[in-house]
């Protein structure tokens, strides 16, 4: 037989044992006390569906926060007219990105433009037929839409750092997605309310004068907005809605907020108090001064939680906000506001929850199919062929350990569709093996000596190997170039498990017999 | 032990014209139901929402129908899920809702169905998975799907044109797309839900399939140099022959493992099974009966037009 290469035999075994140290703290399902701290204690990494957790695809509604912009434009060009004291009819934004500028006829819409141009030196301004037309430009769009999202993942993600979530995973997907992976988590459904919420804090003065009835018959006053505030959503009672006409401008918004913190009333109700900066603070004195008397409304989302009357001036920059909160409502209103609000509201595009316990199950029964269809593999090659069948076997076993080690080394998940294919892999590792022995049954019929058809054996199957493990392997990486999330986890097992059974089968195999046979005069094959 | 006997000599190519007809009929069977019936997509693909959840006792189905209805969700299909306790909720997309409902439609169902769990019973109803699809993510997983089934198989024509030659690429290219059309099929005829795992499922059995192809394909080149004044036909035989033990002995072992995750894996792992045992056979068939053939019969048109040429 021909020579086995001793570096050949150093470097598998060195391969083997490493893969055997890694791939332990795995299998014995945890790292032991004794285990030194010098050797691997990374354990395979389960997927969400096997440990449960809320994967969530989110969609940023970039063209909402453009749309917010050109709003912005026209309260800027308001100031702007205002200041070179030209007369105007309307100022509307007209489609997500441009801002109309209705004109009397006897104000010259060059005046406009000259007065616009000094305030807005790169807006890009036409004239239509009675008036102007101001447009953002495509930098400008682009930028919004960027910062929109890049805003979005850090607010979530101070979001879910306050919520407390063990290991999230927050990534920018294409131009507007945001795929965010949470892991372990007990109640899903309160994260989910807590991620997507836009948490946009605006506090809007009541039109007093405005007439509610009307308003409600779809006739609303041109600068105002309908609104509804819920009261009394308590157990045992509907929750009611009282209609609201409010100025469309708010007053002040949440961003001036420096902090936000769930406090109690005298009735032991929840509430959550905020407090503003020195900007914030002044503004509210301020208002709060003018409007002595009226009532302020405290629209979060558009949805009003309260509407009280101002007594006084409220120094100090400290505010309450009650809405018959449960603890768990007030703590979460909490951080949303201290996290800030999303710059443009996110869409849930694609969602999927999995509970602890189907996750558990879940590796129950790849615990289960694994053992038994490894079991009847093992007895199958052993019956079958004999010897060289067993020599197949543990080819497969160290096959596992290999895939096992690689995988905790990446730290890549391993999901549900991963471990059917680590299962299937045992299916399809022997192949190799099948190959080479039904090669030396052949060489053996044609008379060969145990050795030479042995040598002959895996010479001859060796190309059949590479170029079938090959074409597979092709079809591994192109479901990892397609799959999401499961699936992927599925073509990873595949591809490690693929590369892994050439070594294993071949290399391995040969070693093994090389170091069995060397020393005897061998009559005939166990096979 | 030897199953397949070593001396075994069945005339695969001489029976070819059955297998064709065979392969054939099935093919256009499946595209037919394909066509008329289409496939059952499931939620990765169509859309939409499901919910399984699992109660302390019996899953009570009529009144949580009744429960589901009163919240505007009647047309909800509701079906028992492994075990009586648990119950799998279906929401087609168009009963689902503007975007911002979506994330609302989960609670909106437990708050419902909550109250249901009989007094006597400890604990309450658990949400074991909540799967929701938008419609858009929908159509580009169906998308990249497609994709992925079709990069596959251009990729495997290229590397076997390279390895081999352009005619054997095109046999194994023809019995990949056989392979995938009856299985495609078998889903549609039985109008069986059509899943991403079951996209994995066909995947891995086009690289099972071509796995099996390519050890045959190899096997004609060894015998080529062999059976050097023997005709392609000849060749094909022997290496069909030759190979047929390992083809079976591989494909029982495959076979023993999908059993394994068939009845033990899990619901999320049947179908993937269920299409790998299918893919199995249909790949060991076309890698038997259509792969080669096909190169068989392609070299027999060259060599007609040869002959045509000369005289």
């Amino acid at each position: 037989m021909r020579q086995f290469p001793l570096w050949k035999t150093i470097v598998s075994v060195m391969i083997v044992l490493i893969s055997i140290l890694y791939s332990l703290p795995t299998l014995m399902g945890g790292v032991p006390t004794w285990w030194p701290s010098f050797l691997p204690a990374k354990m395979v990494y389960r997927g969400l569906d096997l440990q449960g957790g809320l994967y969530l695809l989110l969609h940023v509604q970039t063209d909402k926060a453009v749309e917010q912009a050109a709003e912005n434009l026209v309260d800027e060009i308001r100031i702007s007219l205002r200041k070179g004291k030209l007369r105007y009819q309307s100022i509307k934004r007209q489609g997500m990105d441009a801002v109309e500028i209705k004109l009397p006829s006897d104000v010259s819409k060059a005046d406009v433009t000259k007065q616009l141009k000094e305030d807005f030196r790169t807006a890009k301004i036409e004239e239509i037929p009675d008036g102007l037309r101001m447009q953002l430009t495509a930098t400008e769009v682009a930028e919004l839409r960027k910062f929109a999202v890049d805003q979005s993942i850090q607010t979530i993600r101070s979001r879910i750092d306050q919520f407390g979530v063990s290991e999230p995973s927050l990534q920018k997907q294409g131009e507007d997605r945001i795929l965010l992976q949470l892991p372990g988590l007990n109640d899903p459904s309160r994260a989910k309310t807590l991620i997507g919420r836009t948490a946009r804090l605006e506090f809007k003065l009541v039109d007093e004068k405005g007439d509610v009835a009307a308003a409600l018959a779809g006739t609303i006053p041109a600068d105002d907005q309908l609104l509804y505030e819920e009261r009394g959503a308590r157990k045992g009672q509907k929750a009611a809605r009282y209609p609201l006409l409010l100025k469309k401008r708010a007053a002040l918004t949440g961003d001036l907020l420096t902090d936000a913190r769930v406090n109690f009333d005298q009735n032991g109700e929840s509430l959550v108090s905020i407090t503003f900066n020195h900007q914030g603070a002044r503004k509210f004195a301020q208002l709060t001064g003018e409007h002595v008397g009226e009532r302020m409304a405290i629209v979060l989302d558009d949805k009003v939680y309260s509407a009280p009357v101002l007594r006084e001036k409220i120094e100090g920059g400290r505010a309450q906000i009650t809405g018959n909160f449960t603890p768990d409502d007030a703590h979460d209103l909490a951080i949303v506001l201290r996290a800030g609000a999303l710059p443009a509201p996110v869409v849930i595009l694609e969602e999927r929850t999995v509970g602890p316990t189907l996750g558990s199950d879940s590796i129950h029964q790849g615990v289960v199919s694994s053992l038994l269809g490894g079991f009847l593999v093992i007895v199958f090659m052993g019956i079958y062929y004999k010897g060289l069948g067993m020599l197949a076997n543990v080819a497969v076993m160290f096959n596992i350990f290999i895939l096992m080690a690689v995988l905790a080394a990446l730290q890549a998940a391993l999901t549900v569709p991963g471990i059917a294919g680590i299962v299937l892999l045992i299916g399809m590792a022997v192949d190799a093996n099948v190959l080479i022995i039904e090669r030396i049954r052949e060489e053996l019929r044609l008379g060969k000596s145990p050795m030479a058809a042995i040598d002959q054996g895996y010479a001859k199957a060796f190309m059949t190997i590479l170029d079938s493990n090959l074409t597979t392997l092709v079809t591994a990486i192109i479901l990892f170039q397609f799959g999401t999330g499961p699936v992927k986890g599925f073509a990873v097992t595949l591809t490690i498990g693929l590369v892994a059974s050439m070594f294993t089968s071949i290399t391995l195999t040969r070693m093994m017999l090389y170091y069995i046979l060397r020393n005897r005069r061998v009559q005939s094959l166990s096979l | 032990m030897e199953l397949i006997s070593s001396t075994l000599n069945i005339d695969f190519v001489g029976i070819r014209k059955w297998a064709f007809a065979i392969s054939g009929g099935l093919v256009l069977l499946s595209i037919v139901s394909l066509v008329t019936l289409g496939l059952n997509f499931g939620l990765d693909f169509a859309g939409g929402a499901v919910m399984q959840l699992r109660f302390p006792g019996p899953a009570p189905i009529a009144d949580i129908r009744t429960a589901l209805g009163e919240i505007g969700m009647g047309s909800a299909v509701i079906q028992e899920f492994g075990s009586p306790q648990e119950i799998l909720i279906r929401l087609h997309q168009e009963k689902q809702g503007s975007d911002g409902e979506a994330s609302k439609v989960a609670q909106k169902i437990v708050d419902a169905v909550s109250p249901l769990v009989d007094k006597g019973q400890e604990g309450k109803v658990e949400v074991r998975r909540f799967e929701f699809v938008g419609p858009q993510v929908g159509h580009e997983l169906t998308i990249n799907g497609i994709r992925a089934v079709i990069f596959s198989w251009l990729a495997i024509l290229v590397y076997v044109g390279f390895r081999f030659e352009f005619r054997f690429a095109l046999g194994a290219v023809l019995a990949l797309v056989h392979d995938v059309l009856i299985t495609l099929g078998f889903f549609s005829v039985t109008q069986k839900e059509f899943s991403l795992v079951v996209v994995a499922a066909v995947l891995t059995l086009i690289g099972y399939s071509i796995n099996d192809t390519i050890v045959v394909f190899d096997r004609i080149r060894d015998e080529t140099k062999r059976l050097r004044q023997h005709s392609l036909a000849v060749v094909i035989n022997e290496a069909i022959n030759r190979t047929l033990s390992r083809t079976i002995i591989t494909s029982l072992t495959v076979v023993l493992v999908l059993l394994a995750l068939f009845f033990y894996g899990g619901e999320v792992i049947h179908d993937f099974a269920l299409t790998l045992l299918l893919g199995v056979v249909v790949g060991t068939w076309s890698s038997i009966y259509v792969a080669s053939p096909i190169v068989l019969a392609l070299e027999n048109r060259r060599l007609a037009k040869a002959r045509q040429s000369e005289n």
